[in-house]
């Protein structure tokens, strides 16, 4: 036993890289779909008068950033932890008859809570809060869910036997954390109904801050969801899936210490940045624009760590297309953790807030980043759990290179798009009035709405690729060694 | 340097949670001890104001609209005197806005009229030429749910101190007093009283129709809402 490696059981981590598949496909097709609305309105009525309240922009826009967010992304973060924990901690989770359970039972909640999101969104049953839309009944389901996580994350690591924490569990501690704080504060609400003595709609909830406090929460939340969610776990994902995939050490032990709690103090900061101009207390909007700015550091910290894990080996990037998508991905992530930070200083937001530059900016990390990471955690992941090779390797190139394009159309049309929407709604003519009506800036527009859109559809074309891929990778022959030795599953 | 951090979980955790939470702790709680205070002139909403925000919020208007006049010459110019922290004191949740796909909404009720809704909600193209919103039919069909806005009204209330039915002073050195039913009958008759001076103006008959019967389409509520947006 003691000179066998350990079998570990990827059952759970096998259940949530389908619902990463599943959920991502669903999310960024309404995500494709609400694109096109915003260049052909009429998209609005495609299944009749009757049905509009249903496929109307508005109402589908938190269902696609909700299910990107909290169900690819998230899906994503638990098949890795799923897979990376047991591995980093040399403990399998059939060990425990308890973790084995709680993994199961997390996943079956987390499914069911998701269901519930997305009947209660379509119903119009939401916060208005961004990327906290749920109401409380769905809150606390997902309270519950991220609970079942954290004591699956500590279970493992009170059975580890590996007793120094690697890279990655320090990031995954760090979501489970911040997360936790940040939905609880951002989603105190009272319930109408029992607080009125039963009157109304059971579902419905006001929040527990007015106007400019609201604001600051929300923000603080809003912001900082993207540090836990779209930030934290990714570079959990990269810390450990890069030095596997390319069979590199990491680059620097001090330069992941130093980018890991400069991180972690510098960017609950920044929410100050989305409210600049706002009714917010000026000294918050100033601490928002300069700590924007200090989180460059930690940021790049993290990068260029992984970039210069690459070292000598940059001919892996030819050679790989897993490596080609783990190297855009940090490459995507120093863009928009740059792009981030000149949209916070002062004189740049009045011109690109409420502009389209900053969905833009959003997608740079989510698809170049985000998306990138979890495509190339799961495609790592598929022959390991499946214990077969993975199904084509040129499939896998071209899906890179058609959503490599699909970014760049997306992100190019919303940053000239969006500039140009700013500077319009700022310029006057030689008398002092306005130069341009607000629809002419909403007719300047058109162009870039359906470039994006096709930006948006490359990449979900690659999504498709990705899904047939390991489906096909799942369904092959399996091969018979119990666990692949080479580090790379592009070895065959 | 940190090894011995690495291998203790507890301790490790500890840490991590102490310094994401430190920033929430300095930015949040001063400007929590400075509550949101009313400007002179800003009223509660009306229980048929209120159940118009809920259409609003149900619909995601948020979503393109935005409700935050900066205080640039080029925002004043276009929307009005730019925001005041004290205008939003009775707003929950707060409904500023991410991005402008539509023009701000701030203070819509200043420069468009209930007439100019009924047709813009019913297709907005029409009225303004290469609008890409879409029509919002369905509120002229769907009941507004006024029992919902009254649950909210005693919940601020009682929770908030909300001022219902006390005197809120007004601009001109006047007092109002935004009426809250005592009961849910009341809150109902007040309601469809309010509703009835909104259907005055519009031209829809289905509409004028069902608020004869007593009952209150959500396109009522939202256009007694955005004429409230001041």
């Amino acid at each position: 036993m003691e000179n066998r490696p350990l079998e570990y059981d990827y059952t759970v981590a096998k259940w949530f890289m389908w619902s990463t598949i599943i959920l991502g496909i669903v999310g960024m097709t309404i995500g494709v779909f609400i694109a096109f609305e915003l260049a052909f309105p009429s998209l609005n009525l495609v299944l009749g008068d009757g049905l509009a309240e249903y496929t109307n922009f508005s109402r589908l826009r938190p269902l696609h950033t909700d299910a990107v967010a909290f169900g690819f992304t998230v899906s994503g973060i638990f098949a890795t932890w799923y897979y990376v924990g047991q591995r980093v901690l040399k403990v399998s989770m059939a060990e425990s008859k308890f973790l084995m359970t709680l993994g199961k039972a997390h996943f079956i909640l987390y499914i069911l809570g998701v269901t519930a999101a997305v009947i209660t969104l379509f119903m119009g049953y939401t916060s208005s809060k961004e990327y906290a839309e749920f109401e409380w009944p769905v809150d606390i389901a997902i309270v519950i869910v991220w609970v079942m996580w954290g004591m699956s994350i500590f279970g493992l690591i009170g059975i580890r036997r590996e007793k120094s924490l690697y890279i990655s569990v320090w990031y995954y501690i760090a979501t489970f954390l911040g997360v936790a704080m940040l939905y609880l504060f951002n989603n105190m609400e009272i319930p109408t109904y029992f607080a009125s003595g039963g009157h109304g709609d059971i579902m419905h909830s006001v929040s527990a801050y007015a106007g400019s406090n609201d604001a600051l929460v929300q923000w603080w939340y809003g912001h900082n969801a993207v540090a836990f969610v779209f930030t934290v776990p990714i570079i959990a994902m990269i810390y450990y899936f890069l030095p596997k995939e390319s069979g590199q050490a990491i680059y620097s032990y001090k330069l992941s210490l130093l980018s890991f709690w400069g991180l972690m103090f510098v960017y609950l900061w920044a929410g100050g940045h989305h409210l600049l101009f706002s009714t917010v207390p000026d000294w918050i909007q100033t601490m928002g624009s300069v700590f924007s700015i200090v989180l460059i550091l930690p940021s790049w910290g993290s990068a260029i760590n992984m970039l210069l894990t690459l070292k000598g080996e940059w001919q892996q990037v030819a050679s790989s297309p897993l490596i080609k998508f783990l190297l855009l991905a940090s490459t995507f992530y120093m863009f928009s953790t740059l792009e981030g930070p000149v949209q916070a200083v002062k004189s740049v937001n009045a011109i690109a807030h409420f502009t389209d530059w900053i969905p833009g900016h959003v997608h740079d990390g989510t698809l170049g980043w985000v998306g990138f990471m979890i495509i190339a955690s799961l495609f790592h992941m598929a022959p390991r759990i499946f214990k077969r090779e993975l199904y084509s390797k040129s499939l896998m190139t071209a899906q890179f290179w058609i959503q490599t394009l699909g970014i760049v159309f997306y992100f190019t049309s919303m940053w000239v798009g969006g500039i140009t929407q700013g500077m319009m709604w700022r310029s006057h003519d030689e008398y002092g009035n306005l130069a341009y009506s607000f629809m002419d800036t909403v007719a300047v527009l058109h162009p870039y709405m359906i470039l994006r859109g096709i930006g948006g559809a490359l990449f979900l074309i690659g999504v498709f690729m990705w899904a047939y891929n390991i489906y096909k990778t799942m369904s092959a022959r399996p091969i018979e060694e119990s666990e692949l030795q080479s580090a790379t599953p592009m070895g065959a | 340097m940190f090894h011995w951090l690495e291998k203790n979980p507890f301790l490790f955790s500890v840490g991590v949670f102490l310094v994401i939470a430190f920033a929430g702790v300095v930015t949040l709680i001063p400007s929590f001890a400075e509550a949101s205070r009313p400007v002179i002139g800003t009223t509660p909403y009306s229980t048929l104001e209120l159940a118009g925000r809920h259409v609003y919020i149900k619909n995601s208007c948020n979503a393109c609209h935005s409700q935050l006049v900066r205080p640039f010459k080029s925002e004043t110019d276009r929307y009005g005197d730019y925001s005041l922290s004290g205008e939003y004191a009775y707003d929950r949740p707060f409904l500023w806005g991410s991005k402008r796909t539509g023009p701000d909404l701030m203070r819509v009720g200043n420069y468009r009229t209930t007439e100019w809704h009924e047709n813009h909600m019913m297709d907005p193209e029409a009225l303004v030429p290469g609008s890409i919103m879409p029509g919002y039919k369905w509120m002229f069909t769907n009941l507004a749910d006024i029992d919902t806005a009254y649950a909210e009204q005693i919940t601020v209330t009682d929770f908030f101190g909300v001022p219902y039915n006390k005197p809120v002073p007004m601009k001109d050195g006047s007092t109002k007093t935004i009426f809250m039913g005592s009961t849910v009958d009341e809150a109902r008759a007040d309601a469809l009283a309010e509703a009835k001076l909104v259907a005055a103006d519009m031209k829809n008959q289905d509409v004028k129709d069902m608020v004869e019967k007593g009952q209150i389409p959500e396109i009522v509520a939202i256009i007694a809402y955005m004429n409230s947006l001041k």
